[in-house]
Parts: structure tokens; C-alpha cells; sequence
């Protein structure tokens, strides 16, 4: 029987002989994740629960990351409750400040994610990990409580929606750009309960940065994941960034890339639907408020002033788009008007943004850069918006209310359009920068 | 179950920042996170809200964060049930997951804000006591109705030696 990528990976999770979408699985998962927000709730229900150990501490991955340093008292009473958690139960991957980072970059650099995984997480951008071949969505505390102690999660096996991209991308165009204007053409509704699989030969040149951030945001389409079938790039990648699998065993890992290099949907596999798009005229998009689907050329965005920009995040807070915005920042000056907000995903392309002068780039043009932290994207901390202001930021949501005041504006684009428009104190098209 | 209560109504793709933003998921507490429910949608819902009252809604409702505070705090406001043309497949999940009892309902245009109604869940059904019709909802797949009947998740992987 012919299968989606995204079906194989499922059934290779179950003891069943053959899988069809809509039917349930309890399916077995290779790493469940958590952060400060949610897993406050899954330790109550885990404890609630009464059992005295976890499926398997290597499993199960605790980070720190949307609320630290933590921002008031109750903030860290929950970070707190993480680390003792994982002091309890000796959970392996828990990471605390300076060795920590925006969950979503974290697990990819540490080469905690493979092709074929399956992966949950409490946090709905965990879709992220399908950019490396891994099937993977987010889901609730509850779900990561009973994960921890079963290893399983319940799963409707979800259509496929295939969108096939052709076309090489203009000067300033990337992955954000693609998965805004995919997300304006079918709506934030357009996949529900669906798995995307994105593929053809405009997403296989992409590098896994702009891949990452194009699963990342299916779940802004209400997708259940996104899958990008893995080749030389991404093994290169995981080649990159899994040393201890490697040294593990030469036979083993040779057998992997193996798997791994055939792992994709079969030629006759059944889609809910095929939809099929040239990029090569695409151009900068900026989502306007209130949806992520209210995307547009940026070139029809006009006069439009903003307060703060925010260049970062799970979407784009990853070295490629630091070096974007580096880039067009170079020798200029912010606007004086604006808040510029620089926020490196992990301690580790922090470090690599210093030994690359990235960040004294930000500095000298007058940005201020921040230690890891979801923050200001879902207004949290470190960037909350007053009444009546306005936000150009590289993140995933413009929801009312999103970044701070109910009666704040988010708009989103990709880190070029938002360093352009830090300059200029307007949004612009990177062009416009001389 | 009958569930009865006066309806509450939102629009299409109400997220789950609107229904508890951000700056109050600091706690897990179901009292603290009800007194801010929908709160970015509607300042004063939590206040006017009582016991039993029923929200409904247009397509995707709960889209956006994983956030459980989402349906604990609808919750823990006191709504008996929550009635959408479509749900947002993590806020659908945890719904289920926690025991929120939840509905999908082709012809929610037709309820008005204001309206009575009594649902009996375990046929689906929903008396528009106001108006005098009555609709059948789509019901739950069986598998989803177990996880419903064991009152919850974690009471379903409870009940089974092979899943706990």
C-alpha cells in the first residue's frame, strides 16, 4: 500500500500491520517536549497521576524558555517546578539559563531530532522538527503527562495536503515569505487537522534554517504538522549536529543515513489535495493584523510607522536570519524613533553571532539584543507593547492582544523586511535600503 | 449529561491568547486563569458569565497556542460546554483531554447571543429552548468517546494496565 511520508513515519510508531487516515493510534513517541508554561500542568497532572518514574529520562525534554529570567515571582515558582522535576526523576535533557535556548532551535543544534522521529511537544509551534523529516506536533500538557508515563500518545493518522514549490527565490525572499503567502492562499483554517508535506525543488534548495521556519508556522494554516522529506541537506545538517549517535557506532549510524536518505512519500501516495506554487516572482511578505493569513506584498504595504521592531524567535531567531539582518544593517543607523529588539534563539548562535561580528553590527546601529526567550512574541516580557502601538516582528502570531495591549498591532515578516524597516522607521522593502 | 445555560457568542478563529493572554500564564490555577477567560475577546465575560453558560462560536475556535489554560480556564469560568462550526485541532485534543465537554454544530449562525439551551451530550443534542429547535451535533469518533466516558485522559490511561 502506497504511504505519505507522514503515514510511514506513524505506522513505523505502532504494532499495526497497515494505517489509514482518520483512524486512532496510540502511537509510540521518541521524545516529548516541555517548557515553563506548560509543563507546570503536566508535572501536576504526572504527580496527580502517582506513578514513581517516567517511561525514560532520555526522552523527555524540559526547557526553560518563554518566561526566564524569570519575570516576576510566579513566573519563576514555574521554572522552579521544572528543575525539580528534573532533578527527581534525573531527566537528561533539561536546560537551564546560559546552556538553554527557544525550545524549537534548542532541539535541532543539539541533534536531539531524526528524520522518522516522532515528536511531541506542549507547545503548538513543536511542528518546527518536521523541516529535518520527523513527524511532529504539538499538543497539551495532559497529552505530555500521560506521555511521560505510558511513552504513547493518542493521534487522529491526518491527511495530507501536498504543496509542491517551484522556482528559484529573488534577492530577500525566504522561507518566511513562502510559508506567509501559503498560509495567506489557504487560510488559517486551510489545513486543519491536516499534515503539510511540503516539497519540489524551490523547498530542497532551501538551507534547514528557512525549512525550519517554514514548518514552524503550519500550524498558523492549522495544520497538525509540516514535513519536508530529508535529503543531502538535512543529513548534512544531522551529520552536523548528532556527534554522539556517530561515535555510538559506525555500523548502526551508516544504516540510519541509509533509512533516512530513502525516507519519503511514495510515488502513488493519496493527498487530500495537491496544490502547486511558483516563487520565483514571490516577493517580501508582511502579514498585517490580526492573522497570520493576512499576508501581502510588501511593496503594498504602504506608509506604515511602526514603535518596535523584534528580529527573533522560533520562527526566525536562528543564525541565517541574523545574518540577513545583519547584513542591511551594516554601517546604518536605526531609525531614532524605534525600539530595535535582538534576540538570538540559543546560547549558541549567540556566541556564533559575537565571533562573527554579528552582534556588534546590532549594537553600533542602535538595536539592543537579549539572552534567549520567547518573550516579547506572545508578550510575555522583554518588549510588551503600550495602547495604540505598532510592531514589525519576525515572529509567528499577530493575534489581537498578542504582543502586549489589546489595542497594540503585530505585523510579521521576515527578518530582511524587519531590519529594513528598523532603519527606516517605516515598513520598507529591503530594497529601498541603499 | 443535560447541560443547560444561557449562550455566549464569538466569532471565526477565536485564538487562545484572546480566550487567557499570556500575561496570566504564569499560574495553573483554574479559579485564578477563569477570572481573565476570554478576557482579550471580551473584558467583562468572566464577570458576567454563570455557572452552566455556554459558549458559541464560528470556525477554528482556539487556534493559535497549545496552552491547556485555554479550555481549563473556560472552565474554571463556569461554562458548561462549548458549542463551534470548527475547533482548532490542540484546543479539540485538550477539550477531550481534560473533560471540557465540546461540540461541533454546522448551523451555530442560527443561536443567538442570549439564547437558552440544554444539550444532552451523550446523543449530541441541542434544544434551543429560546427558539424552539433543536440540532444534532457531529458526534465523537469512538475512540475519543472512551478517553470522554473515563472522564478524561489520564482516567483512560488508568483504566488500562497496557497503556498506564
Amino acid at each position: 500500500m502506497p504511504y505519505t511520508i507522514t503515514e510511514k513515519i506513524l505506522l513505523a510508531h505502532t504494532d499495526k500491520k497497515d494505517i489509514h487516515p482518520n483512524e486512532f493510534i496510540w502511537a509510540r513517541i521518541d521524545l516529548a517536549l516541555g517548557n515553563d508554561i506548560t509543563a507546570p500542568l503536566a508535572i501536576q497532572e504526572f504527580e496527580a497521576f502517582g506513578k514513581d518514574k517516567v517511561f525514560d529520562k532520555e526522552k523527555i525534554v524540559l526547557v526553560p524558555d518563554h518566561f526566564v529570567p524569570a519575570k516576576d515571582l510566579k513566573s519563576a515558582n514555574q521554572a522552579k517546578l521544572l528543575k525539580n522535576f528534573a532533578n527527581k526523576y534525573n531527566i537528561t535533557n533539561y536546560f537551564e539559563l546560559g546552556f538553554m535556548g527557544i525550545e524549537h532551535a534548542l532541539l535541532p543544534e543539539l541533534g536531539l531530532v531524526k528524520p522518522g522521529d516522532l515528536v511531541i511537544g506542549a507547545d503548538s509551534h513543536t511542528c518546527t522538527y518536521g523541516a529535518l523529516g520527523a513527524f511532529s506536533t504539538g499538543v497539551g500538557s495532559t497529552d505530555l503527562a500521560a506521555s511521560w508515563i505510558t511513552g504513547r500518545c493518542w493521534f487522529r493518522v491526518p491527511e495530507t495536503i501536498k504543496f509542491v514549490y517551484y522556482g528559484r527565490l529573488k534577492k530577500w525572499v525566504s522561507g518566511k515569505d513562502i510559508i506567509l503567502s501559503t498560509i495567506a492562499d489557504i487560510g488559517v483554517d486551510g489545513a486543519l487537522y491536516k499534515a503539510m508535506e511540503f516539497t519540489g525543488e524551490a523547498i530542497h534548495r532551501l538551507e534547514m534554517e528557512d525549512r525550519m521556519t517554514i514548518c514552524n508556522m503550519a500550524i498558523e494554516a492549522g495544520g497538525k504538522s509540516g514535513i519536508i522529506d530529508p535529503d543531502n541537506i538535512t543529513l548534512e545538517y544531522i551529520r552536523a549536529t548528532s556527534h554522539k549517535l556517530q561515535a555510538a557506532s559506525k555500523k548502526a549510524w551508516g544504516l540510519k543515513l541509509e533509512a533516512w536518505s530513502q525516507l519519503r512519500s511514495d510515488r502513488d501516495a493519496k493527498y487530500a489535495e495537491v496544490r502547486e506554487y511558483d516563487v520565483s516572482k514571490l516577493e517580501p511578505q508582511v502579514a498585517l493584523p490580526h492573522l497570520p493569513s493576512n499576508s501581502k506584498p510588501v511593496s503594498r504595504v504602504k506608509n506604515v510607522k511602526i514603535d518596535q521592531v523584534v528580529i527573533g524567535s522560533c520562527t526566525n531567531g536562528r543564525i541565517t536570519d541574523l545574518r540577513i539582518a545583519a547584513k542591511i544593517l551594516k554601517g546604518k543607523k536605526i531609525n531614532s524613533s524605534i525600539r530595535c529588539i535582538v534576540i538570538p534563539a540559543t546560547q549558541n548562535i549567540y556566541l556564533q553571532a559575537i565571533e562573527e561580528g554579528l552582534i556588534e553590527t546590532f549594537i553600533k546601529a542602535g538595536a539592543v539584543v537579549t539572552t534567549p526567550t520567547c518573550g516579547p512574541c506572545l508578550g510575555g516580557h522583554m518588549g510588551i507593547l503600550a495602547e495604540g502601538e505598532r510592531a514589525l516582528a519576525t515572529t509567528n502570531r499577530n493575534f489581537v492582544g498578542r504582543m502586549g495591549h489589546t489595542k497594540s498591532e503585530v505585523y510579521l515578516s521576515g527578518p530582511a523586511v524587519a531590519a529594513a524597516s528598523a532603519i527606516k522607521g517605516k515598513i520598507v522593502h529591503p530594497d529601498e535600503i541603499g | 449529561m443535560k447541560l443547560k445555560g444561557k449562550t455566549y457568542k464569538f466569532g471565526d478563529d477565536v485564538n487562545t491568547d484572546e480566550i487567557i493572554p499570556a500575561r496570566y500564564l504564569n499560574t495553573i490555577d483554574p479559579v485564578e486563569l477563569g477570572k481573565h477567560c476570554m478576557e482579550d475577546a471580551d473584558k467583562d465575560f468572566a464577570s458576567k458569565v454563570a455557572k452552566g453558560d455556554i459558549i458559541v462560536a464560528g470556525k477554528n475556535f482556539g487556534c493559535g497556542s497549545s496552552r491547556e489554560h485555554a479550555p481549563i480556564s473556560i472552565k474554571g469560568a463556569g461554562v458548561s460546554c462549548v458549542i463551534a462550526k470548527s475547533f482548532a485541532r490542540i484546543f479539540y485534543r485538550n477539550a477531550i483531554n481534560i473533560g471540557l465537554p465540546i461540540l461541533e454544530l454546522k448551523e451555530v449562525d442560527e443561536i443567538r447571543a442570549g439564547d437558552e439551551l440544554e444539550i444532552e451530550l451523550e446523543k449530541g443534542q441541542i434544544k434551543n429552548l429560546t427558539q424552539n429547535k433543536t440540532y444534532y451535533s457531529q458526534k465523537f469518533p469512538e475512540f475519543m468517546q472512551g478517553i470522554v466516558a473515563a472522564g478524561g485522559l489520564m482516567k483512560w490511561i488508568g483504566t488500562d494496565e497496557k497503556r498506564g
